[in-house]
């Protein structure tokens, strides 16, 4: 059975688990608390963000940090629902 | 479909495109119900929006490593992983 | 705020921050003028999850320990039990507690996301939402062990549990040998967010008390 990117369970690797200690960054959690304010207004909730999550390609899955992952699932499902409007976060970045 | 703890059980083997809960690797495995735990909502059409109802009774269902996992020797060591009963089926 | 002003640095931000950071930023900025989110809510939660840590879950595991009968409520329905010891159990609808003991070892992983039980034992270490910590706990949870420094004999079953919905797992360590005196507040000290995790056993009792 094909195993999408995200169904990690029994994928091959023999990669050493990385244990470093890392204490959350502000953005990191500034991004956990964006999406749990999305919960709370009802604008998006948890399966949402995990569906967004599992459309990232392959390989931006992989080279993304956890919370990035979160970031670009937030913005792409928000902007599917018409909260956000398509490039909005780059332009208001760009500014 | 509700199961009972001790139910030996089946988790369906068919693939699933959208956002779902249930792990590749006990597709078409056989297990336990080892714990009813309660009803919640649906994730796979609350990730599209909705409002997840009705909601899915979810199963830890436990599996003999060796079933799960035929090319390894585990001997008694055991996977759980949790199910909604809509990925379950009764074993003949 | 509701004008576009483009100062955004309210808040120092650090110097090695990535460019997700400055977007997470954007994104907070843009919600809140389109009324998306609440800032209060967004300050509430870091607030929450800085609070978070394993020390909490640790006092549920010492209070187990010494008392069988708080042991027994845990184990049947462990948000009640966080409660009945003035302890947040968070918003997962569900917390259950597993015990290790000499012939059962559980290890949590979530192999589909990174599902944690945030409110009891603080913000999941990173090597917990790893790839190869996601992959090889189902697949080889002795081997995992290992590198963890935890051997198991064989006659131990090792169950790992994979968090894969509504659920949040936490793991009561087996109790270290020499501890028979020490009191609740002090076994909570020998309590380790990995052993809760189940990748490590409670700690011995220090050598050196401070």
């Amino acid at each position: 059975m094909e195993q999408a990117v995200h169904d990690r369970g029994g994928w091959p690797t023999d990669a050493p688990i990385d244990r470093h200690e890392h204490e959350l960054a502000d953005w990191e959690l500034l991004t956990d608390a964006i999406v749990d304010a999305l919960e709370r207004s009802g604008a998006m909730n948890v399966d949402e963000l995990r569906r967004g999550i599992e459309s990232m390609s392959p390989t931006e899955y992989e080279r993304a940090s956890y919370y990035e992952r979160w970031l670009y699932s937030a913005e792409s499902i928000l902007t599917e629902k018409g909260v956000l409007a398509p490039g909005e976060v780059d332009r208001r970045l760009a500014g | 479909m509700s199961y009972r703890v001790g139910q030996q059980v089946r988790v369906a083997e068919r693939s699933h495109d959208g956002h779902h809960r249930t792990p590749s690797y006990i597709k078409g495995k056989t297990g336990r119900v080892e714990r009813a735990h309660a009803s919640f909502t649906n994730p796979e059409t609350r990730g599209y929006g909705r409002d997840g109802l009705p909601e899915k009774e979810l199963y830890l269902v436990g599996f003999a490593y060796d079933d799960v996992w035929p090319d390894h020797r585990g001997g008694r060591d055991r996977i759980y992983a949790d199910v909604f009963e809509h990925w379950l089926e009764v074993t003949a | 705020m509701s004008h576009h002003d483009h100062d955004h640095s309210h808040e120092p931000v650090a110097a090695d921050e990535p460019p997700a950071g400055a977007r997470a930023r954007a994104l907070e900025e843009l919600l809140v003028e389109k009324g998306a989110i609440d800032r209060d809510d967004v300050r509430h939660r870091i607030d929450w999850l800085v609070s978070r840590s394993p020390a909490d879950g640790a006092r549920l595991v010492a209070r187990a320990w010494v008392d069988p009968a708080f042991k027994e409520r845990l184990l049947v329905d462990a948000r009640a039990a966080a409660l009945e010891v003035g302890l947040d159990p968070g918003p997962s609808p569900l917390v259950v507690a597993l015990e290790n003991t000499d012939a059962v070892h559980h290890v949590v992983v979530c192999t589909l996301c990174s599902c944690y039980p945030k409110a009891l034992l603080g913000p999941p270490p990173d090597w917990y939402k790893s790839l190869p910590y996601r992959s090889r706990a189902v697949s080889d949870p002795r081997g995992v062990l290992g590198e963890f420094g935890l051997t198991l004999d064989e006659d131990v079953e090792v169950r790992v549990v994979d968090s894969t919905a509504d659920i949040r797992y936490l793991v009561i360590p087996r109790r270290p040998g020499g501890t028979e005196g020490m009191r609740e507040e002090e076994l909570a000290a020998l309590v380790t967010r990995d052993s809760m995790i189940g990748v490590s056993r409670a700690g011995p009792p220090l050598l050196f008390k401070s």
